[in-house]
């Protein structure tokens, strides 16, 4: 039998490793340009203060200093950043005027001939600040007499709808149970090895600000020249540099904003590099960090008919996309579960922190981990196996399309499957052996379990419900292929990559339409004033949508040659085959014109082409998202994502009991992302997402003092897990195709992080529930643990005392 | 601020190399922007993430977190010196792409650099041992499975070699 595809779904070297494991990526940090000067930055150190004077006479007097710039000129000459949800005095530029709203913020810039120098001269910049009172807790930031933190704004509180998605009061009337429970998300982050870095150059003549920045955002090019006023065509930006990780965060704006405008008042090169404490603090980079408080009505039987949400996200001191993370998850509001109705309360609020980046799945981890914690209560709740509980509210395989309560469609599942087979990979029952024994041996121990989903595609319909003023409906992405003279084949992409191993996903795909070997393929990244809109690598999108559209653009392409065989065979197109890049003719296979004929043909013998016919050949598409361009209805049901893939983890962990460290034994992840491309890509990312959702229970958190100081800004205090305490994984693959794609592809950039923080608090509430113990927020430290133990013990003792 | 500045004179990838710095110029940044030897990356410049990490007469060590001068005379081998020869790849660089053991690539020189260290003094180490060679090496993409795999393949490799395989 022929197998279904020729290229998709085998074993290739990626196209990128061979640079990278030499040496030869080219980063932000790497790129060198004539003259180039470099900037230091001051940033505040309090969280809430206003700005009394700023001296920088000492700064400029030393050698090699080139200027010192503040607010007051810089944000008269520029336009604000603007927040993703309708609050215009929610403004934000990249240096602080008069106030400042957190600490790291940025007061100054100094541009000196070396990082050095410029560092050495912020030192001698000297700031008076008279602070005012600050707001760190999100909960007392939503009360009237909380200090303001955009007082223009009128309340911290930036974004609330509550949603209503059926009919939920009558649900929770008609339950047999109701459990309320209150879980928190800490504020973590990505943090990728490679910190935000641009450099600028302006050319005066042709009044064009060139870009190299390890950026990933969405319409970057665009927001920056807005923000700087140059024509959208003033703004070049260079996508073929390499970007040293992101995961959702690397979206330097600010950082753009600043040096663009440095590069040009200048009129020389000028570079940014962060240092890691301004990555953390004043990069604006921190991640969701959210209060669920929960409440799900339930039937004896385990069936979960309705939830009640409340999700308050502390978004820090400014607003990019922040608010929609909580919006996002209204396209999984239910997990993979059949909850009936839904009540959503989502309030996003201002402190005086660093402001929250989008993060690795949009907000939807802190949801799953939400969602996957109420089901593990109901089970523990009603005396039934967590295994049971998920089986009976899973939605069926048979049950696809399956329309949510909040009015997303998923398009595809056998969540069962894959659940069970991720079981059968840990062999469960001998997991839970396991388990006993290490409880015999003194530990606590414990399994865990969770059944989560990724939406993928990356839409924009957030935007839309979370914003009456802003009416995007489409979120497309686009691929140009274009075959030279001598036949070979150049695809081109108009974003950056970060990872994604994108070059190696096109080539692929095009190699698989036009059926030439794919290593043979060169695949390049446009800059934006040659590239074709793109939405960037965000919502687990590109190997749907870039890859859509590299198959779309190599589809045209496949048809004009077909058509020129066609007209050169004198038969109807119908009567011909393609095949390795040959035209034949089907009832006579000695008849055909090969590939180097027909692109002969196409680039040189105008004479030998159809009429009407475009001589060269080079095809574009845009894909717009399968199932976009619809606006959401009034009240808020919209289809989110296309695709949804779907994850189970099965982890066995440990906790010593006298230290509270907890070890994992045994990791399983059964996963369904449809058809997979790029298999070892694919595995890559859920292995990298595991360890990811690791971090984000046990170890990772931006911890605040009293004060607001970070006092977690380094890798010493902020933790990420290291090949020490990630353990091996088992990734167990399952296919189910989604019907909206080209090949059947799903998303997969956010594998294994969107379930694998839920599993594994999971298996630790299984390990303290010996104890009666429970601990219902992240990260779950040794230290968190302990506390927990001993103070369930002293509670414990006292009440047998009273007794 | 220093004017005051000092010679260097350090063998990096097996050339001699001399240059006049800053003593407080971190040895990363002589390489980098002295020498343009753009392969190896900073990453925490506090001796954390490892994405510096070269060999310091043959050990790995953070360049971030040593200055220029402290290595004066002696010998350095950065990522653009593993390749045998131009155009080849190492063993431990032809697993990394096998095994798809990187994907963007930035912690991936120190990471080849620690196993590359690894592999000089031990020919056949098991997975505890490649674990704790990486375990200074932060990567946020791979969660480590796939370099660990990459390190087995180079291993497995070796005992194909000595069989005779």
């Amino acid at each position: 039998m022929k197998p279904a595809f020729k290229y998709i779904g085998r074993h290739r070297r990626a196209v990128e490793h061979r640079r990278f494991v030499t040496g030869q990526g080219r980063y932000a940090a790497d790129i060198r340009l004539h003259g180039m000067s470099h900037v230091a930055i001051v940033a505040s150190p309090y969280a809430s203060a206003r700005i009394l004077s700023i001296d920088a006479s000492e700064a400029l007097k030393l050698p090699g200093v080139l200027a010192v710039i503040t607010g007051e000129e810089l944000n008269a000459a520029i336009d604000p950043m603007l927040p993703g949800v309708d609050a215009p005095s929610v403004t934000r530029y990249p240096l602080a005027h008069e106030v400042v709203r957190y600490t790291g913020e940025w007061v100054a810039a100094v541009v000196a001939e070396s990082r050095a120098i410029a560092e050495d001269a912020a030192e001698l910049i000297y700031v008076e600040y008279e602070t005012t009172p600050h707001v760190l807790d999100a909960e007392k930031a939503m009360d009237a007499s909380a200090p303001l933190v955009h007082p223009k704004h009128g309340s911290n509180i930036i974004f609330r709808r509550k949603f209503t998605w059926g009919p939920v009061d009558d649900h929770f009337g008609q339950s047999a149970h109701t459990l309320s429970y209150r879980v928190k998300w800490a504020r973590s982050s990505t943090v990728p090895i490679e910190t935000f870095a641009v450099a600028c150059e302006w050319n005066d003549a042709q009044q064009v600000l060139d870009v190299w920045a390890s950026i990933q955002m969405p319409k970057y090019p665009d927001l920056l020249a807005k923000c700087l006023r140059l024509p959208g065509n003033g703004v070049r930006v260079h996508y073929d540099v390499d970007v040293g990780g992101s995961y959702g965060v690397k979206r330097g704006l600010k950082h753009t904003i600043l040096v663009g405008y440095l590069a040009r008042k200048l009129n020389r090169p000028v570079r940014f590099i962060e240092d890691r404490l301004e990555n953390m603090r004043g990069g604006d980079m921190q991640g969701p960090d959210r209060i669920f408080d929960v409440t799900l009505a339930f039937d004896t039987d385990g069936t979960i008919n309705a939830m009640r949400m409340r999700a308050v996200d502390d978004i820090g001191a400014y607003s990019g996309r922040s608010p929609l993370q909580l919006g996002k998850p209204v396209g999984a509001i239910v997990g993979p579960y059949r909850i009936k109705s839904v009540e959503y309360d989502a309030v996003s609020v201002m402190t005086n922190k660093t402001p929250q980046e989008a993060v690795r799945g949009f907000g939807q981890a802190p949801t799953n981990y939400a969602i996957e914690t109420g089901v593990d209560k109901v089970a523990r709740f009603l005396g039934m196996s967590r295994i049971y509980i998920r089986n009976r509210n899973l939605i069926r395989s048979d049950e696809f399309p399956y329309l949510i309560p909040s009015g997303t469609y998923y398009d595809s599942g056998d969540y069962a499957t894959v659940f069970r087979k991720a079981l059968d990979a840990a062999v469960y029952d001998e997991l839970v052996r396991q388990r006993d024994f290490l409880r015999q041996q003194g530990q606590l121990a414990g399994v865990g379990i969770s059944t989560c989903l990724e939406p993928s595609g990356g839409n924009s319909s957030f935007e839309p419900l979370f914003n009456p003023k802003n009416e995007t409906t489409t979120w497309m992405d686009s691929c140009l292929v274009r075959v030279d003279l001598a036949g070979s084949v150049t695809a081109l992409m108009g974003t950056s990559t970060s990872g994604q191993a994108h070059e190696t996903l096109v080539s692929t795909v095009v190699g698989e339409i036009l059926e030439r070997e794919p290593d043979t393929i060169r695949v390049m990244h446009a800059d934006s004033l040659h590239a074709l809109p793109s939405n960037s690598p965000v919502g687990s999108r590109m190997a749907i949508m870039l890859g859509g559209a590299a198959a779309g653009a190599a589809k045209k392409i496949r048809a004009k040659l077909l058509a020129v065989g066609a007209h050169n065979l004198g038969v109807p197109v119908e009567a011909l085959i393609y095949e390795n890049g040959e035209v034949i003719v089907k009832d006579d296979r000695s008849r055909r014109i090969p590939w180097d004929q027909l692109i002969e043909i196409v680039h040189r013998k105008y004479h030998q082409m159809p009429p009407g016919m475009e001589p060269g050949l080079q095809e574009k598409f845009v894909w717009e998202v399968p199932t976009g361009g619809k606006m959401p209805t009034e009240d808020g049901r919209v289809q989110m994502y296309p695709c949804h893939s779907f994850e189970s983890h099965v982890v066995l962990a440990s906790v010593d009991p006298g230290t509270g460290k907890v070890t994992l034994h045994r990791y399983v992840c059964g996963h369904d992302c449809g058809v997979m491309i790029s298999p070892d890509v694919v595995h890559g990312m859920t292995y990298g997402g595991v360890a990811h959702g690791l971090g984000a229970a046990l170890m990772e958190k931006f911890a605040y003092s009293e004060d607001g100081q970070l006092l977690s800004g380094t890798f010493m205090d902020y933790l990420m897990p290291s090949a020490m305490e990630v353990p091996p994984v088992t990734i167990v693959d399952h296919c189910t195709p989604s019907p909206l794609t080209e090949f059947g592809q799903k998303g997969s950039g956010e594998a294994g992080y969107l379930g694998s923080a839920a599993a594994i608090a999971g298996a630790i509430n299984d390990a303290l529930a010996e104890r009666g113990a429970c601990i219902d927020q992240l990260p779950m430290t040794p230290f968190a643990i302990w506390r927990t133990l001993q103070s369930t013990a002293a509670r414990t003792q006292s009440g047998d005392n009273h007794d | 601020m220093s004017t005051y500045t000092q010679q260097v004179q350090i063998n990096v990838n097996g050339a001699l190399r001399t240059a006049i710095v800053e003593p407080r110029t971190t040895l990363v940044d002589f390489l980098r922007e002295h020498l343009g030897l753009t392969g190896t990356h900073v990453g925490c410049e506090h001796g954390i993430c490892g994405a510096c990490t070269i060999l310091l007469n043959g050990d790995p060590v953070r360049s971030c977190c040593m200055l220029a001068v402290q290595a004066d005379g002696m010998a350095v081998t950065t990522v653009e010196g593993l390749s045998p020869e131009r155009g080849k790849l190492s063993a431990i660089q032809d697993a990394f792409c096998e095994k798809h053991a990187l994907q963007c690539g930035y912690c991936t020189p120190g990471m080849l650099m620690a196993c590359h260290a690894l592999l000089q003094r031990n020919r056949q180490p098991d997975e505890a041992a490649i674990r704790e060679a990486i375990s200074g090496n932060l990567c946020r993409c791979t969660g480590y499975q796939q370099i660990v795999d990459a390190v087995k393949h180079v291993v497995s490799g070796e005992k194909k070699h000595e069989a005779g395989v």
